[in-house]
């Protein structure tokens, strides 16, 4: 069976920034897959490469075998795509909101609104979808933005960093449905996130990106277990990168304290 | 928890949608923008008002003003009915040139990556905002000519003008609407774009036959005036509206043709305005 996702080799450059630099990577069918890595590391990147939205040269990107530069329709009917910023429609409600990525999938109309429902249900928003959804805090804004990525029933569920700017109880609820909507439908899961915390408690398995490249790839257990007792996932990453803290790059820096601050003024 | 969709045993589309498929795509995603474009109007009534409040001051001053003093002959067709269309193109033209901007929001918000992610070609996503331009400005073309029949403009009831004007409506919005998400894949900034925006609707407006008659504009005016598609959206709307002469044929040959283009043109943009 062809893999969920496959990348090999693959490059993206802005100007003379290097964003990904020679990456390879493979998300077998039905895993929670976390790729890690500091602020500027490349994910955001890799993760636009994957959905289509900057090119990939042929042969370097497979989404469950369909390549993403010959077939790049097919790729987008089989995936779900959460984007780092909270980005769902204020002024419409949370029920709107995922009728229009219904229709924008090609749902079905016979059905369509069962199926706008129980997305909604599945995450906890019955209650208040037929609300604006610029009323919803944070972390409801995030299970929404799931329920849209999942209306279609993807195959590949991307998500970039979909905890980044939510208290400790709104992450956990993402991640409760991260993990029901996989026990649910068996669909496949990549994750990104800077949280190594988290990534070792949710994630079967994970990969390690620093600059641009993958350092260090498994479970987080074997990763951690490879370096002996006691050690974290953090160390492991440490480990592979010569010592690098998180949030040492570079680059990464002011482009994020931006993007905090649009999460938080959407947020807020 | 509720049952989840699962997926369809086989993604229905494998290879690239051919051309009847994309014009299916190109009809469903309009249908589907015009929709939520609607929800909004319905969720924000204010807005249409407050929109309004521009387009009745034009009315009300401007139209009142120089009916009265009767600074610019326009035979015997009143000042205020004249005015009226030309207000009715500006305001369309205003609701348009917001489009860039909001286009430049939704991708600083991760909208536009969500929806570019969708399995929508592009130039269904442009031409279903260029609709969208189009709905919003026959709503608010609605408050106007009701404040308009107040003032006493004598307006045609005509259902097949009507439609016409509808539709002049739609094509000018979708150019203009195009125009500014095309300078938005140009200049990638929301302050840019605002820049820029103030800088080409005014004299789009001003260089135009919205105020005044043709036959009073200087000649490189009137030259101007020639390219200026605004100027033929009015053309068309006052000859629907007040009767006065139009070359209707000429007058949607032009808007339908810079729609098209301006569509094309914004469409090859746009992957442009996702990668910034
Ligand atoms: N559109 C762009 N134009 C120029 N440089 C870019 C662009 N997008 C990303 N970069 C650069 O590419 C590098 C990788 O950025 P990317 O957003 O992929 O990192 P990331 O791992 O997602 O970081 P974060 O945790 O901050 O989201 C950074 O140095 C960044 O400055
Ligand atoms: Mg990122």
């Amino acid at each position: 069976m062809t893999p969920a996702l496959r990348c090999v080799g693959l490059r993206m450059k802005f100007g003379d920034t290097v964003a990904v630099d020679g990456l390879d990577l493979e998300v077998e069918r039905g895993e929670v897959f976390g790729l890690l890595g500091p602020n500027g590391a490349g994910k955001t990147t890799t993760i636009r490469m994957i959905t289509t939205l900057l090119p990939a040269p042929p042969g370097a990107i497979q989404v469950l075998g369909r390549d993403v530069a010959r077939q790049r329709t097919a790729v987008r009917r089989l995936i779900g795509y959460v984007p780092q910023q909270l980005s769902a429609d204020g002024t419409l409600t949370g029920r709107e909101n995922v009728a229009l990525f219904a229709r924008l999938y090609d749902v079905p109309r016979v059905g369509r609104a069962d199926q706008v429902a129980a997305v909604l249900d599945a995450m906890d928003l019955t209650e208040v979808a037929d609300r604006p959804s610029k009323t919803y805090s944070g972390g409801m804004v995030r299970r929404l933005e799931l329920a849209q990525a999942l209306v279609s029933a993807p195959q590949l569920l991307i998500l970039d960093e979909p905890t980044v700017g939510l208290d400790p109880v709104a992450r956990d609820g993402v991640w409760d449905k991260i993990a029901s909507i996989r026990a649910a439908t068996g669909m496949t899961v990549l994750v990104t996130t800077h949280a190594m915390q988290e990534a070792d408690e949710h994630c079967e398995r994970v990969a390690l990106m620093h600059r641009g490249r993958i350092r260090a790839q498994g479970s987080p257990d074997e990763l951690k277990d490879a370096l002996g007792p006691g050690t974290t996932l953090d160390d492991v990453f440490r480990h592979h990168t010569g010592n690098a803290l998180i949030g040492d790059n570079e680059n990464g820096g002011m482009r994020d304290v931006r993007a905090a601050r649009r999460t938080a003024r959407r947020v807020g | 928890m509720s049952a989840l969709p699962v997926a369809p045993p086989a993604a229905s589309a494998e290879t690239e949608p051919g051309p009847l498929a994309l014009a299916r795509t190109v009809a469903s995603r309009i249908a589907t923008t015009c929709l939520v474009e609607l929800q909004k109007l319905r969720h924000d009534r204010t807005e249409l008002v407050t929109r309004a409040v521009q387009p009745a001051l034009w009315l009300l001053v401007f139209g009142q003003v120089f009916t009265r003093i009767r600074a610019i002959p326009t035979g015997s067709t009143p000042y205020l009915d004249f005015l009226a269309p030309g207000i009715l193109a500006q305001s369309a033209l205003f609701i348009a040139i917001f489009y860039g901007i909001q286009i430049i929001w939704e991708r600083d918000a991760g909208v536009l990556a969500k929806l570019l992610v969708t399995p929508t070609p592009r130039i269904a996503l442009v031409g279903a905002k260029a609709f969208a331009a189009g709905v919003r400005a026959v709503a608010q073309a609605v408050v106007v000519l009701v404040l308009a029949l107040i003032l006493g403009v004598h307006l045609a009831t005509n259902p097949l003008k009507i439609i016409a004007l509808v539709a002049a409506l739609l094509l000018g919005s979708a150019f203009f609407c195009c125009l500014s998400i095309t300078i938005a894949g140009l200049v990638l900034s929301r302050d840019r774009l605002m820049g820029i925006g103030q800088a080409i609707t005014m004299p789009l407006f001003f260089a135009s036959n919205a105020l005044y008659p043709v036959q009073l504009m200087p000649g490189w005016l009137q030259v101007v005036n020639h390219i200026n598609p605004l100027s033929y959206e009015v053309e068309a709307l006052r000859g629907l509206l007040v009767g006065t002469s139009a070359r209707l044929l000429l007058d949607f040959g032009v808007l339908l043709v810079s729609a098209i283009v301006m569509i094309v043109i914004a469409s090859a943009l746009l992957p442009r305005l996702a990668r910034g």
